[in-house]
């Protein structure tokens, strides 16, 4: 058995080329999979540290119905009712750019993670008339010079906030018996305040909103991870295939001195299974250096999307080793299984005739074509009668496989073509008669350039197109300057009085909660004013809408409600004071929940109760930075109640930019792998092309000659695997955006589509399989001619 | 990341164990008394005495009740409101809202034979979300209050509506004065030790209890007796006083004793009153009262006398006390053992234990 085993494994010592090829596949299927494995598992463990830190982000608040300010009698009423909750006071420090936040340290929920930690002599500083400001290290060195209280630091809070008792808090802002917020303990029972105090209402966690804008881009990430580890699979495939097929005269041997069968696929099984713990192990080290060159960029996503730290260094978590080794081995045995299974049934007596391991019938070719069509239009009556996000899954995932099994048809109907259109003599029949004699042997490396080139194109497509929207969006929805948010309505007389002279435009924007079929919305009250009817991101609209809307007559419904309540234009939608029809959708990425927008006088008049304290603010673009400085002069206006336009595009848009960057770096990896694929697949052909070409040889063609050919029928099939990728890439696009998007999100993206980034592509698709090819063709071109020769000495 | 560590150090310091030394120099937490008003002897003033005195540091409203359900167990119920003050009380407006230097406690406990649950209730004084009045009596901390039931024209003190709940158990319990007030010490004047610490101190141990507790097991109707104590000072123990076993005495035949042993390095200081039938104390010298744990029980990794021998030999009095429930630990901020006992020997009866101090 030793022995045997022994024999086995040399064939490995005597081509160590081969074990490279198989080793190296393995691994770097494992790592793109288990890399980002590893990164979207370390981006959902920080989306809930996010949420966490923020201001009892994580908490569900109680708010009052019609937007007014919360009392100290508020939160006494509710605690004497038995509701933990804990008040918090916000405000910016006059005179400085110091956000402070006022925590009541005994009622305080643990989970709002916030409040002195640390050293034990915290707490009762804390309750010191002096006081004391938890600081991030950065702030305590900014404000070193004031005459503020002494200083605690504490490097997990946000550079820029204060915390500090409520106390001081309120004193510092002025604030007196007025709140800011009332959060609610997690363990809080379920209930309405509203019987507590009149007015009071129970506002969920909201902290989920924005995650979900970042599920499209884990659903990227994934999908590439999965995608780069089935190429991979292709090149396992190869490699152990080719291993059989060289090692078939061996198996024969030592079943004829007495191996079984059985001990034999044992044996085999044995050496897959170590072979591919070996290569998991790397794959996983390697998946680790993928994810943790990744991660900061994703760690940068997320800090922007939250503004909260989230540690760019990975965390190693058991089950993703686990799940990263057990992907490679059965990864490993699914692409061993067919070489195993031959070698279980190898004829003992059966002439040891080596022959091209994965050469198929025509018949085959035909069989995977027709089997590959059946797949494609099981893909179009999915998408014509499924429903939900599972069918979308199905429609790619039969799509793509579809495809793949398709491409060998399609490049032998091609290559036949080209003989026809291209007729160029003798060598030039030839050319094309080897390519589509070739085909079987290389198929399955095509199928993973065309995977890796369609997936490509596909999640680029869309990438690019959510980018361009969301842009063109982001324009059109943030038309105003300046958007600011009061604290109450007197602050909103004397603000508004002093702004009238000194803004173009003051847009009020007022909302309140309702019940949009059936599911928590919001209703927007907007003026009717040019800045909207102009800009607004209108997806579908009557002529008259603005009018209907100013008048009071009609609402615009965002695309999430229009198509999860199945409106259409007309439809009459209930709400507080009457049901309006809908008079027009618009676009709203990122926002999970149902909203409609009704004009200024309707919402008066529908929700009397709601203070209007937020604005848009039309000024002068140069203007609006020295604007923001007044108003923080002049009212003390926290720096949160006022976002500029420009900042919110900026930071927008370099999360785009974050996304992208992690996106590129894998289009890149998986073309790699692709590359890998074709190499190893050239690699097992390589010798049993000898015979094929050494008539050529003998028939005058010079080795370079032959190598050349080689190299170029390499090139032509990846640039005609590029050909078929691009429609099948934008097929593959239209699915994620127009079927799995509206699935999943609820919004449907217009699609861009990049001719430019196709021909890059294409470019670096040939250039990945001309870097492939270029090794077997050297050794061909440098092959010795003798062994030319010893293929006629060896002819049968 | 939490606060309550530090709150524990903070209450433990100004209220029940002000000789945990290491932290003597706390902000405004020393030994002294600095600037708070200090126990005299003075007679008792009701009702002003049942409400609050924020001059002085701590002050508690201490109830226990020994209890019998319907099921016919014994069953234990506490419902105590602590409140310290960071610092004396600075007049005008700045003792007002959330300036105020009042902190407020509440702990709230039933005890079964199997079951010992309790929970605990933190608020700032100056708000309202915890507070004392004397007139009408009113105790609360969030939802759990201790309310006068009294007729016009009576004590406030003589009636009370008792409630207090958590996630696990509840109870609401309905007390009425069977005796009188009885002031401990001298008049109500009670030394805490032989340098003549000393705190106000005086006890309703009269009340017939009728209610209800909420177990997780459900509901259980009880009747029985309870104890109020009302203690208030600035400094209560010696520096080297590390903490007390206090006992509170239902003798079947309508006599009650409250006793405690201050424990220091030495001997330890005890105190007793003898409380007659009719509401009659008799303050019993220091050292009269004779108490020796005779077995310990580890609960929450420390080891607690849970069994006791008393002996007031100029009363004919020995007995053995036993608990019922010796895992009756209080995991709070300031932890400490408190629960229903029953005693034996020269005579019988039911009663409460207390023991701080146990690391």
């Amino acid at each position: 058995m030793r022995v045997a085993f022994g024999a086995l494994l040399s064939h490995w010592r005597r081509h160590p080329l081969q074990l490279a090829t198989l080793l190296l596949g393995l691994a770097l299927a494992t790592a793109l999979w288990s890399g980002v494995q590893a990164i979207n598992a370390e981006a959902r463990a920080s989306y809930d540290r996010a949420a966490g830190a923020l201001t009892g982000g994580g908490l569900d608040r109680i708010v009052r119905g019609d937007g007014g300010s919360l009392t100290t009698d508020d939160f006494v009423a509710l605690r004497r009712a038995g509701w933990p909750v804990s008040p918090l006071v916000e405000g910016r420090l006059a005179g400085s750019d110091l956000q402070l936040i006022g925590i009541e340290p005994l009622t305080l929920p643990r989970e709002a993670a916030l409040g002195p930690k640390g050293n034990g002599a915290a707490l009762p500083d804390f309750l010191t008339p002096e006081g004391r400001l938890l600081v991030h290290p950065e702030t305590a060195a900014r404000l070193a010079d004031t005459d503020l209280p002494p200083r605690i630091v504490d490097a997990s809070l946000q550079p820029g906030t204060a915390v500090t008792d409520i106390a001081l808090a309120a004193r510092l802002l002025g604030m007196g018996r007025q709140i800011t917020a009332l959060i609610l303990a997690p363990d809080a029972p379920p209930g309405d305040p509203g019987q507590v105090v009149p007015g009071l209402e129970r506002r969920a966690a909201s902290s989920g909103d924005l995650a979900r804008l970042t599920d499209s881009f884990h659903l990227n990430l994934t999908a590439f991870g999965l995608l780069a580890f089935v190429v991979g699979l292709f090149i396992v495939h190869a490699a152990i295939g080719l291993a059989f097929e060289q090692r078939r005269p061996m198996l024969r041997t030592l079943r004829a001195l007495g191996v079984s069968a059985r001990a034999l696929t044992a044996l085999l099984l044995v050496e897959v299974v170590g072979l591919s713990l070996l290569a998991g192990v790397l794959g996983l080290a390697l998946g680790y250096l993928v994810a943790a060159m990744l991660l900061p960029d994703v760690a940068a996503t997320l800090r922007g999307l939250y503004g909260a730290d989230v540690p760019g260094t990975l965390s190693l978590r058991p089950i993703w080793w686990l799940s990263g080794l057990g992907i490679a081995v059965a990864g490993a045995l699914l692409a061993a299984g067919q070489g195993l299974w031959q070698a279980a049934r190898l004829p003992l007596l059966a002439l040891a005739q080596p022959r091209a391991w994965a050469r198929a019938s025509a018949a085959r070719q035909r069989a995977m074509a027709v089997a590959g069509a059946a797949l494609m239009a099981a893909a179009g009556v999915l998408v014509l009668t499924g429903g939900g996000l599972w069918a979308g899954f199905g429609v790619l995932a039969t799509l793509l496989l579809g495809a793949a099994l398709m491409l060998p048809a399609a490049l032998a109907g091609l290559a036949a073509l080209a003989s026809r259109v291209f007729p160029g003599g003798a060598v030039s029949d030839w050319f094309w008669a080897d390519t589509r004699q070739q085909l079987p042997g290389l198929s399955l490396a095509l199928m993973a350039l065309l995977l890796a080139l369609a997936a490509n194109i596909g999640v680029g497509t869309m990438v690019s197109s959510f980018r361009s929207t969301f842009t063109g969006w982001l324009d059109q929805r943030l038309a105003s300057e300046l958007y600011l948010t009061l604290r109450n309505e007197e602050e909103e007389a004397s603000v508004s009085a002093w702004l009238a002279q000194r803004t173009e435009a003051i847009l009020p924007i007022a909302d309140a909660e309702v019940v949009l079929g059936g599911r928590p919305g919001e209703v927007y009250g907007v003026a009717d004013h040019p800045t909207y009817r102009q800009n607004w991101p209108m997806l579908t609209a009557l002529p008259s809408a603005w009018d209907d809307v100013a008048a009071g007559r009609g609402i615009l419904a965002n695309e999430q409600f229009f198509r999860s309540a199945d409106l259409a234009l007309g439809s009459q939608v209930a709400l507080p004071g009457g049901a309006l029809p809908v008079v027009g959708v618009y676009s709203d990425y990122g926002n999970p929940r149902p909203q409609v927008l009704i004009g200024t006088a309707a919402f008066e008049q529908r929700f009397p109760d709601v203070p209007v304290v937020r604005f848009g603010l039309r000024v002068d673009p140069t203007r609006a930075e020295a604007l923001k400085a007044d108003l923080q002069a002049t009212f003390g206006l926290p720096a949160s109640a006022m976002v500029d336009q420009s900042a919110i595009k900026a930071l927008s848009l370099e999360i785009f930019e974050r996304t992208f960057a992690v996106t590129a770096a894998l289009n890149v990896l998986t073309l790699g792998v692709a590359a890998i694929a074709i190499l190893s697949s050239l690699l097992t052909l390589a010798g049993l092309r000898l015979p094929q070409l050494a008539p050529l040889w003998a028939m005058g063609l010079t080795r370079r000659r032959l190598a050349g050919m080689e190299l170029l029928r390499l090139l032509v099939l990846a640039a005609l695997t590029w050909v078929l990728a691009v429609p099948l890439g934008l097929a593959l696009a239209w699915v994620l955006l127009a079927v799995v998007n509206v699935e999943a999100f609820g919004w449907r993206l217009p699609m861009h589509v990049f001719p430019a980034d196709w021909l890059r592509l294409g470019a670096l698709a040939v250039l990945a399989a001309g870097l492939a090819a270029l090794f077997p063709a050297l050794r061909l071109a440098r092959i010795a001619p003798t062994r030319l020769l010893k293929v006629f000495a060896d002819e049968r | 990341m939490n606060a309550r560590p530090f709150l524990a150090i903070l209450v433990l310091l100004a209220t029940l164990l002000p000789a945990a030394a290491p932290a003597q120099g706390f902000a405004g937490l020393g030994s002294e008394a600095r600037g708070f008003a200090l126990p005299e002897q003075r007679p008792l003033n009701f009702p002003a005495d049942h409400g609050a005195h924020p001059d002085f540091r701590i002050e508690w409203w201490y109830l226990t009740a020994v209890l019998t359900g319907a099921d016919g167990a014994d069953y234990g119920a506490q419902w105590t409101l602590f409140r310290t003050a960071l610092r004396p009380e600075a007049p005008g407006p700045q003792a007002q809202g959330w300036d105020s230097p009042q902190l407020w406690m509440g702990h709230a406990a039933v005890t079964s034979a199997t079951d010992h649950l309790a929970a605990e209730r933190l608020a700032r004084g100056g708000v309202g979300q915890a507070g004392v009045t004397a007139t009408p009596f009113a105790a609360w901390i969030d939802d759990w209050t201790m309310t006068s039931e009294a007729q016009p024209g009576t004590d406030g003190l003589s009636a009370l509506r008792v409630s207090a709940s958590d996630g696990a158990f509840g109870y609401s319990l309905r007390l009425t004065a069977e005796g009188p007030l009885v002031a401990q010490g001298e008049a109500g004047y009670s030394v805490k030790s032989a340098q003549g610490q000393a705190s106000h101190y005086y006890s309703q141990p009269f009340y017939r209890v009728e209610g209800t507790l909420r177990l997780p097991q459900g509901e259980v109707a009880v009747t029985g007796q309870a104890w109020l104590d009302r203690e208030w000072s600035s400094q209560p123990l010696g520096a080297d006083q590390t903490g007390w076993d206090w006992f509170s005495l239902n003798f079947d035949d309508g006599a009650r004793l409250m006793g405690f042993r201050l424990r220091d390095g030495g001997a330890g200081f005890t105190s007793a009153t003898w409380i007659a039938p009719d509401g009659t104390p008799t303050t019993l010298p220091p050292g009269a009262l004779r108490v020796t744990p005779l077995a310990t029980t580890r609960v929450a990794g420390r080891e607690v006398p849970v069994d006791w021998r008393l002996e007031l030999p100029e009363r004919g009095v020995d007995l053995r006390l036993a608990p019922l429930n010796p895992r009756a630990w209080m995991e709070v901020s300031v932890p400490y053992w408190e629960g229903p006992i029953r005693f034996s020997g020269s005579h019988s009866g039911r009663g409460y234990l207390e023991m701080t101090g146990y690391e």
